[in-house]
């Protein structure tokens, strides 16, 4: 083994991917060789580090350098000044350090320094492809311990202590849907992983596949030595190709290693994985429709009881975690239960990973302690709302969950207060909605959603879904009538209590929760046919306010249409013309002293 | 198929390898790398700590290229910082002086004082 001064870290989560992060890889590689480098730097691609707004990422150690949004042609000069001469290249540097340029270790970022990384331990830290990396950071550390030096029983024991929660969206107990599969009595049992993330703006089960999947494998092994089973599966969806791509390469090397397969560590227990690649239906992130598609079925919801650890995979007793969940398992097995319960707050304990979006500067992917509040998150994690706009609401758990106003941003985040507020946790996407958001355009959005990807096998769901969206399509058309909120309203509460699975069962949150917080926004567009955020394109007028005007023309050079007329010098005054005015903005943004108004 | 034992080879070893990701608490060997220093041999310096601290198989310690020191007419210069913060500054360094400075100082904590700044102003 070499020994290298410094290591180059180059994210290669798929944000990144996308924007180039191979080709620098490839011009670091050749340049490290051109001024003779080689032997002493080396060059790592990791998994995500979170700060996708931000990428193409490259961390250098020792020294914790973070560099943002490299290009190819930034890396002659990152090798000749930095990894050459040591000196920093502060244009690169994130915004935050470049205050202080002194502090330009990574962790003491803004955006790091409130985060606790749990789940996301070995994200951005290691190279996914090399078991070795794993391993050094404690790797199959927990496995080794569950068997060599625990029952099942106490594994099942110690995750109960932790309180460990699903992280999937549900907040079940984990050690205890562990216990009940354990108490089955059965020839065969079986593990799963639900990597079928489908949650709009969601992506934290995908980076924690590309970025450490060993640490997923680990944790699944654990679970079939806790209850019994001797085989998994992960179902993940094939849009995720790179998560794929490594998680094979990772069980391939673990069945290497023997850490899968007969007699693991010698210690006599077998056990071994299997990938099941998901065509992209969101209701297969239904645990019940989820097996019934691994199975080779449609993937299609069926009534509970029986539930999974009863009767799951082809009627065996089955357990079901999602990603993140299995990701914390090997941390809370090291470090003890009392650890990973002293995060977090009374019935939410540990960390959870969130992907903020939406109209935030630091998009990307957080994980924080259970009890943070949102407005940390937004302000202080997020970097704020872009262009000094004002924050909205944020929609947590996609198109099951619900929004949170402005007026609960320092609600700390936890399971309870989420669902007291008439949002839920989900599996973690945080979507933020500045003033410009319309808050029925956002429920149609997600109903929009749900109508595409409700499986039709019960009617509540099929076509209940359906009549909300065609309501909340008209109401944003400016054709609402009163008596449409009060249809919305009956007809959530009953597509609620009939639906079969849980697709069906949250699919009216959305709309129910923007009701609560904002049905002023609601009434607006039916009774005064206007929406106040200047969203919906239909309830658009156009008009050019006389007094402001100072006559420069831009508006009428820019409109696309010809809808404006006027003229300088013969002092014709500047209009739109209604009829002819496709609602495109363009005047709107350029007039240079706000004369226009919608 | 690996043992527990095993097991626990491969962290050691990839962890000396990795290590640098987390450690904070290392001590710092810090080469001088601008201009004057690459021209009067700070290139083979940083080479010969690489191969020895290598060699010797110590851990914990961490070598960086910094910029231009000051005293350009003592490069190469090499400083190395302990884990308490006190630093040495070893002067007109060659890779010979490099093994055994390695060896004094990074593996059996003495200074070798007869390259340091001190004694060569």
């Amino acid at each position: 083994m070499q020994l290298f001064r410094s290591h180059v870290l180059v994210c290669g989560g798929t944000g990144c991917t996308s924007s180039n992060s191979e080709a620098i890889m490839s011009e670091l590689n050749q340049n490290l060789v051109k001024n003779q480098l080689d032997s002493e730097v080396k060059v790592v691609q990791t998994g995500c580090f979170g700060l996708c707004e931000e990428g193409p990422i490259m961390v250098i150690y020792p020294e914790g350098t973070m560099y943002c949004r490299v290009d190819v042609k930034d890396v002659p000069e990152i090798v000749e000044e930095h990894l050459l001469k040591g000196r920093l290249v502060t244009r690169l540097l994130e915004a935050s350090s470049q205050v202080q340029e002194d502090n330009q270790d990574i962790e003491q970022s803004s955006f790091f320094k409130k985060q606790l990384r749990v789940a996301l331990r070995n994200c951005g830290r290691i190279n996914p492809e090399e078991i070795d990396e794993y391993i050094a950071f404690d790797g199959y550390k927990a496995l080794a311990k569950a068997l060599s030096e625990m029952t099942p029983v106490e594994v099942i024991q110690t995750i109960k202590d932790s309180g460990l929660r699903g992280r999937g969206g549900g907040g079940f107990p984990t050690g205890t849907k562990w216990d009940f599969a354990a108490q089955q009595v059965n020839d065969e049992k079986y593990v799963c992983c639900n990597a079928d993330e489908g949650d709009p703006g969601a992506f934290m089960d995908r980076s924690v596949l590309e970025g450490d999947p060993h640490s997923v494998i680990e944790a699944m092994t654990i679970a079939g030595y806790a209850i019994g089973a001797t085989h998994g599966f992960v179902y993940v969806r094939a849009e995720y190709p790179i998560a794929v791509h490594r998680l094979q390469i990772a069980i391939d090397q673990a069945r290497e290693y023997g850490l899968l397969g007969e007699n693991i560590l010698d210690t006599g227990f077998k056990f071994d994985l299997e990938i099941r690649l998901g065509a992209g239906a969101f209701v297969c992130g239904e645990e019940t429709a989820l097996m019934t598609s691994i199975e080779g079925k449609r993937g299609e919801p069926r009534v509970r009881p029986p539930f999974p650890a009863v009767k799951g995979l082809w009627q065996k007793p089955t357990i079901l975690n999602n990603v993140e969940t299995f990701a914390n398992i090997p941390e809370i097995l090291l470090k003890g239960s009392e650890w990973f319960a002293s995060m977090g707050t009374e019935k939410s304990k540990g960390t959870k990973v969130f992907a903020v979006g939406g109209k935030i500067n630091n998009t990307g992917l957080v994980e924080i302690p259970m009890g943070t509040t949102l407005r940390e998150v937004i302000y202080e994690i997020g970097g704020g709302i872009p262009n000094g706009k004002k924050f909205k609401a944020a929609q947590t758990g996609g198109p099951s969950g619900g929004c949170i106003p402005a007026s609960h941003i320092d609600t700390p985040i936890d399971y309870e207060s989420l669902i007291e507020l008439g949002a839920m946790m989900g599996s973690g996407g945080l979507i933020v909605m500045d003033e410009d958001t319309c808050m029925v355009d956002i429920a149609k959005f997600f109903l929009e959603f749900t109508v595409d990807e409700s499986c039709g096998k019960c009617t509540p769901c099929r076509l209940g879904t359906r009549r909300m969206k065609d309501i909340l399509e008209k109401i944003t058309l400016g054709k609402g009538v009163m008596s449409d909120i009060d249809e919305l309203e009956t007809l959530a509460r009953d597509i609620k209590a009939s639906s079969l699975c849980a697709l069906g069962q949250t699919a009216p949150n959305p709309v129910l929760s923007t009701l609560r917080y904002f049905r002023d926004e609601y009434e607006a567009h039916i009774r005064d046919k206007k929406c106040p955020a200047g969203s919906c394109k239909a309830l658009l007028a156009y008009e050019i306010i006389e007094e402001k005007c100072k006559n420069c023309g831009l508006c009428l050079k820019n409109c696309p249409v010809s809808a404006i007329t006027g003229n300088k010098k013969e002092k014709i005054p500047f209009v739109i013309d209604p009829t002819l005015c496709i609602k495109c903005g363009v005047c709107f943004e350029k007039c240079p002293v706000d004369a226009i108004k919608k | 198929m690996k043992t527990i034992a095993e097991l626990e080879a491969i962290r050691q070893k990839t962890l000396k390898e990795v290590g640098m990701r987390t450690d904070n608490d290392s001590i710092r060997v810090v080469v001088g790398m601008a201009t004057c220093g690459i021209a009067a041999g700070a290139r083979p310096v940083m080479q010969a700590f690489l191969t020895e601290i290598q060699k010797r198989d110590i851990h914990n310690v961490t070598v960086t290229a910094t910029g231009c020191i000051g005293v350009c007419s003592l490069e190469p210069i090499v400083d190395i910082i302990d884990k308490d913060g006190t630093k040495v500054t070893y002067v007109n360094m060659t890779p010979e002086k490099v093994a055994k400075v390695v060896l004094d100082h990074l593996a059996n904590g003495k200074v070798c004082s007869e390259y340091t700044l001190k004694e060569n102003q």
